[in-house]
């Protein structure tokens, strides 16, 4: 029976019991159920490799030559460079690819604008799945920082909502960014030509203060720079509250910029 | 209750706010997309537990009809009230309680069929246990049942059609719209779906349906209309369509292939309409017998010849033309 006239569609009068964004966010929680196993032992390796190469394998001949990198073991140094790093990295995967899938080759969104959600809860409702995945990827890292012994500082604690931030400060532009394109040829370049100059560029490796003059100046406008600084600084306990609120109010200036943009691109891609 | 006994009175009717207002009202209702007038002014209203047809050549306007009905897509003028809501205003509301099948599908490919059913009922805020349990009749309806945890990726698109129907019943909607909904399926698979929206009619959903297929809109639809550049170029039923436009009955004639505009200079006092076509001549009379025979008392000798009832098809070609439109 599929039609039982008395109560058909009355369950839908006693619905309502969760936000949209969370209704949305549900889709990417069920669907990440087949990938998550791969994606937790990344999460893991991804740090426990970079931080034995880098930081423990270069680290010894750097510190070996120079002895400290700002003040500290090279370790110590790379490390919160490279938790902003990957919350950069994380974000940008999960807001290109997944958002082009879901506007041309699966059409979650279309499926998803079937129903009583709207553009507006499906932009959040993404956001918040790359929130979630940034505390897990973050909550992860960290872990693997302390067990290194690189953590100096209870206010590494703060540096999980940082990297949530930085993550956001990336995932949103971006997302409003792959909303414009009509396949994804250009997220690799996306990569080439700004993710890994950031990478490379905004002081994970080595301090800003290396560059010539002129780039200096270029780095610390760009949003990995202020990621990597408050990390940093966050980590290693060197906090300073200006320093902090102004890498801060950068990072959610660019989150917040970006999901207004995102919100607009949405708009224009899905609601003709 | 019996699966196809009518709807009762009762809960169907009692969510209505008053039982002869119709369930969507469309008046000078337009869509423009820069300079192409998609919609162009057109009016319609559809009664509650009708099937309606909208039919029309690629480019008519139907699936733009179909996305504002659905409030996917904003009117670009006119009015539209869809169960006694406005979409610009009260879109979500008026979603929650539509099925949506849309032309092309929007299944998760990766995820498996109940899995499919179960994200879409919890986007309407349906609790799991709810959705499992209709998600157990509905593959049953859809015949589905023994593909539960099957990936939707390998399926066929007979299934894949059958599944999205499936899902767009998980809402227990009050009003299903079908844009398309099998294009692309073989006779079985086609058969079949009739069968099903059959069924959902009779047990009192309204149903809006899309399609190329006339025998489809014959088979389905109380009343349809016949959409051309973004008009509407008829209304009615399909019988009244056939009488309106058409003759009873048509005769189909054929000649030698390059004999044939001449044959039809012979016959053209016979009818009152005749067409000719590159392979065949027809001609429109409510006797077609009684014609063919005078053909004969000609002396002229087709090669073959067919006496057959006028279809919707006549009517729908008489009305936007054989020239293709893409």
């Amino acid at each position: 029976m599929v039609v039982d006239s008395e109560t058909w569609g009355l369950a839908r009068a006693q619905g309502a019991q969760s936000p949209p964004t969370v209704r949305v966010l549900r889709y990417y929680a069920h669907a990440y159920r087949r990938t998550w196993r791969s994606s937790v032992t990344v999460s893991f390796l991804y740090p426990v490799f970079y931080l034995t190469a880098m930081g423990v394998g270069l680290g010894s001949l750097i510190n070996h030559h120079t002895h400290l990198v700002d003040h500290v073991q090279y370790l110590d140094f790379i490390a919160p460079g490279l938790l902003a790093a990957t919350a950069m990295q994380i974000a940008a995967n999960d807001s290109m690819w997944p958002v082009m899938a879901a506007i041309k080759w699966i059409r979650t969104y279309f499926a998803m604008l079937a129903t009583p959600l709207t553009v507006t809860d499906i932009l959040l409702g993404h956001l918040l799945w790359i929130t979630l995945r940034l505390v897990m990827v973050a909550t992860i890292y960290l872990g693997v920082m302390a067990a290194f012994g690189v953590v100096a500082s209870p206010l590494a604690i703060a540096a999980l909502p940082a990297a949530v931030l930085i993550g956001l400060a990336f995932a949103a532009p971006l997302s409003a960014f792959a909303a414009t394109q009509e396949n994804d040829h250009g997220f690799p370049l996306v990569y080439r030509m700004m993710l890994i100059p950031l990478f490379l560029f905004s002081g994970t490796f080595f301090p800003v203060s290396q560059l010539p003059g002129w780039l200096q100046v270029v780095a610390a406008c760009t949003p990995l720079y202020h990621g990597v600084h408050l990390a940093r600084a966050l980590v290693l306990g060197q906090a300073q509250l200006s320093g902090v609120l102004g890498d801060v109010a950068y990072l959610v200036g660019l989150a917040v910029l970006g999901t207004l943009l995102a919100r607009l691109t949405y708009g224009r891609r899905l609601v003709i | 209750m019996h699966p196809l006994s009518g709807p009762s009175t009762g809960a169907l009717a009692a969510r209505s706010d008053t039982p002869a207002e119709p369930v969507i009202w469309a008046r000078d209702l337009e869509k423009r997309f820069g300079d192409l007038v998609a919609v162009d002014h057109i009016a319609f209203d559809i009664s509650r537990g009708e099937c309606f047809g909208f039919l029309g050549p690629n480019g008519a306007g139907k699936t733009s009809t179909m996305r504002m009905i659905a409030c996917m897509s904003p009117l670009s003028g006119g009015t539209l009230r869809v169960l006694g809501l406005d979409p610009t205003t009260d879109g979500a509301r008026i979603r929650a309680r539509i099925g949506l099948v849309p032309q092309e599908d929007t299944l998760d490919l990766e995820l498996t069929v109940m899995d499919n059913l179960i994200i879409y009922g919890r986007y309407f805020d349906l609790p799991r246990k709810v959705i499992r349990e209709r998600a157990t009749r509905l593959l049953e309806f859809a015949q589905l049942s023994d593909r539960v945890n099957e990936k939707v990726d390998p399926l066929s698109g007979g299934l894949k059609r059958r599944l999205t129907i499936a899902r767009a019943l998980v809402s227990e909607p009050d009003l299903l719209i079908l844009d398309e909904p099998t294009t692309g399926l073989d006779p079985q698979a086609r058969h079949l779906l009739w069968d099903r929206l059959y069924r959902l009619k009779q047990q009192g959903v309204t149903l809006v349906v899309t399609t190329h297929y006339m025998d489809e809109a014959e088979q389905l639809c109380d009343r349809l209309v016949v959409m051309d550049h973004g008009r509407i170029a008829a209304l009615g039923t399909p019988h009244s369509l056939i009488a309106e436009h058409c003759t009873k009955e048509v005769l189909e004639l054929r000649f030698e292939p390059d004999e044939n505009a001449a044959m039809a200079e012979r016959l053209d006092d016979l009818v009152e309409r005749l067409e000719v076509l590159p392979d065949r001549i027809l001609l429109y009379a409510d006797d077609a017998d009684h014609v063919l025979a005078a053909v004969e008392a000609k002396g002229l000798v087709p090669r073959n010849s067919l006496v057959r009832r006028s279809t919707l098809e006549d009517v729908f070609l008489r009305l936007t033309g054989r020239t293709l439109v893409d």
